[in-house]
């Protein structure tokens, strides 16, 4: 037992940990302005994609060394805040019903990168390799776990944190008081999108060293979870994401390491399964209960 | 005749847009989209392969799109068909190598009642769970797509894989469990072609769904619990046995996806087999309407992208089949701001008052 609770799957527990801080504290700032975020998943490719293309592209093509990863890191911050622009406006301005269009986004960026991908490095299944010096594997996990940190003094004590939390409880009360929903909504989204490419790039240049097809594999989903399973507050949501992290670290350990009673491996499927089965207990309420801010998924519409 | 043009016209404005977002996307990459177009849906035409292909891609769409029109139209999203396809494949198949040695007449209708069970469980769970602890559908059943992915490639890595095989498959299943391809049915349509009875009882659950929502009692109870649910439990529904009810149908829609991929394609169950029917299915429903007739065209013209996709990476320089999941999430987005259009055409009215 002690050789896997060691140093080394305390590591691999933060750097599995981090796109899913970065992502679910983006969908917590959503969630908590009343807007569902599904498309994190999506966000979080749009980032993955653009930070590795970015990056290759003002390495190889523009020369610039050790600027590009940061380069890539802020094209990857506004792929993340272009997708997050488009779900808001679809979701806030024409009030279209957020789980389709949240399903919409996730099926659209499946498809996009493949695409750009296919069309400038003549191969859709990944981007071209960046060398190792021009990755960035520690800032974004400093950004993560500093993000968490920000978050919770923005969420409880700002202003603006106020108004996101009751936008998303009462958003009449909120705009009786004379705050503005939908800008606040916007908000929101916006940072969600920023948060989550920052998630995705991390995969892409900073654990990995090129974007490859699909290559979040769910890690939108289980930031999502996390953020449910952390009852929508920035501490308890980091936590749920380290848990998950470390499921995730413990299961590239395991084998080999533990055998069931029967001499066989554990398999590494159900290892997988505790976040989401763990999500769905916490939210039936079995492990005390976990309620969504009240005016979740309800786009608002102003009293004339 | 009028009602039905209004119905058809918002879906074709929305898909005329999607391609036209589509074709400036084609553009930037550096192709032309009308040849890029013409290759994605030209290819579907030919006859026997495109066609037969063509319909073959569109049964499990057919069937995903019914599974989602049913949650939708009780308001509840069921985005788990994918998780729920792949557990009642997987039964299929159990079904169908379990009991391998009986003649078709008892197999091909255990295999069906396999699929449909197991489809109607998976997605009676998230059902459950959100009538009895108001636990949200849509989470719940992400979740259960991963558990239900993971369960069955659980299944078939360490039970139910033929020792050796690098592939990740189970064995096959027994011959009584093979349903027949059109091609023996139909001449001219070799059975290479995988189109088999499936699809024509995806045709079948199309009428059935439409009985069902519209001519019984318990369809009218569902819709009313989807359009009103107070007004709906005032008038005496129970509203949690609707909501299990519904989901209930709903899986074992999806689960149906399991007849056409197990017992009449690959007679065996291969890990990772869906090309996110489940997914697609939402699209399939949402632009079909919510109605059983939408949900055949819709499908139709998925397949037809679907079997493109692959003329399009073979043929064009730049633009990959991945044109086919940007063009159907473009498609939700403008089928899901429907107020957009709206909204676009009132300002087309407010510029030119004297026209309209």
């Amino acid at each position: 037992m002690r050789d896997i609770f060691s140093l080394g799957l305390l590591l691999s527990t933060i750097r599995v940990a981090t796109p899913l801080i970065l992502a679910a504290l983006g969908g917590m700032f959503s969630e908590r302005s009343g807007v569902i975020n599904i498309a994190l998943e999506g966000k979080m490719l749009a980032g993955a994609f653009t930070a590795a293309a970015v990056t290759y592209a003002a390495d190889e093509k523009l020369h610039m060394g050790n600027a590009s990863p940061w380069i890539g890191l802020l094209a990857a911050i506004l792929a993340g805040l272009f997708i997050a622009a488009i779900y808001a406006i679809v979701c806030i301005r024409f009030k279209a019903d957020q789980v389709v269009s949240g399903a919409a986004i996730n099926i659209l960026m499946f498809g996009l990168p493949g695409l750009l991908s296919g069309a400038f490095f003549l191969s859709s299944g990944s981007t071209p390799q960046i060398p190792k010096a021009h990755l960035i594997p520690w800032t974004p996990i400093v950004i993560a776990f500093g993000a968490v940190l920000l978050s919770w003094y923005v969420m409880y004590r700002t202003p603006f944190g106020l108004r996101l939390r009751s936008v998303g409880e009462k958003p009449e009360a909120a705009d009786a008081a004379g705050v503005s929903v939908n800008q606040i909504r916007y908000s929101g989204v916006l940072i969600a999108g920023v948060l989550a490419g920052i998630g995705g790039a991390y995969l892409s240049i900073g654990q990995s060293s090129l974007y490859s097809r699909n290559m979040t594999a769910g890690r939108g989903f289980i930031a999502l979870a996390a953020l449910i399973f952390g009852k929508w507050k920035p501490v308890q949501t980091m936590l749920a994401c380290l848990l998950f992290g470390f499921t995730e670290a413990v299961s590239y350990v395991l084998p080999g390491l533990v055998k069931l009673p029967s001499g066989n491996d554990i398999p590494v499927q159900f290892i997988q399964m505790v976040p989401y089965v763990l999500t769905i207990v916490v939210l039936a309420g079995f492990i005390g209960s976990s309620q969504p801010p009240k005016a979740l998924g309800i786009p608002y519409q102003k009293e004339k | 005749m009028k009602t039905l043009f209004k119905e058809l016209l918002f879906p074709l404005i929305a898909v005329l847009a999607a391609f036209v977002v589509g074709g400036i996307l084609i553009l930037l990459v550096g192709d032309n989209p009308i040849v890029a177009y013409r290759l994605l849906l030209g290819s579907a035409l030919s006859w026997p392969d495109g066609i037969g292909q063509t319909l073959f891609n569109a049964t499990p769409l057919i069937f995903t799109g019914l599974a989602v029109l049913v949650g939708f139209r009780c308001g509840l999203f069921n985005i788990g068909a994918e998780g729920q396809l792949y557990v009642a494949a997987f039964a299929t198949a159990w079904v169908g190598i379990t009991f391998a040695n009986l003649p078709a007449v008892f197999l091909v209708p255990m295999c069906c009642l396999a699929a449909v069970l197991a489809g109607a469980v998976w997605a009676g769970i998230p059902g459950v769970l959100k009538a009895r602890f108001g636990s949200h559908e849509v989470i719940n059943t992400i979740m259960l797509n991963f558990i239900g992915i993971a369960l069955v490639s659980y299944l078939t890595q360490y039970h139910y894989k033929a020792p050796g095989d690098p592939i990740l498959q189970s064995v096959p299943i027994g011959w009584g469990a093979h349903i027949a391809r059109l091609g023996k049915f139909i001449p001219g349509l070799p059975e290479r072609i995988p189109l088999n009875l499936a699809f024509l009882l995806a045709l079948f659950c199309c009428f059935l769904v439409y009985v069902f929502l519209w001519r019984t009692k318990w369809g009218y109870e569902i819709r009313s619990t989807g359009s009103n649910p107070a007004a709906a439990e005032y008038g005496g529904i129970s509203i949690k046995k609707q909501i299990i009810l519904a989901m209930a149908v709903s899986g074992a829609l999806a689960g149906m996806v399991g007849i056409n991929e197990v017992m009449g394609y690959r007679y065996r169950y291969y890990d990772g087999f869906s090309d996110n029917y489940g997914f697609t299915g939402i699209a399939v429903a949402l632009l079909g309407r919510n109605h059983p007739v939408g949900v055949i065209l819709a499908a139709l013209l998925f397949a037809v992208l679907q079997h493109g996709g692959i003329y399009v990476d073979g043929f064009s320089e730049h633009v990959t089949k991945d044109i086919v999941q940007v063009l159907q999430g473009i498609i939700i987005l403008f089928v899901a701001a429907e107020s957009f259009f709206k909204y676009m055409s009132g300002k087309l009215r407010i510029k030119n008052p004297g026209k309209v």
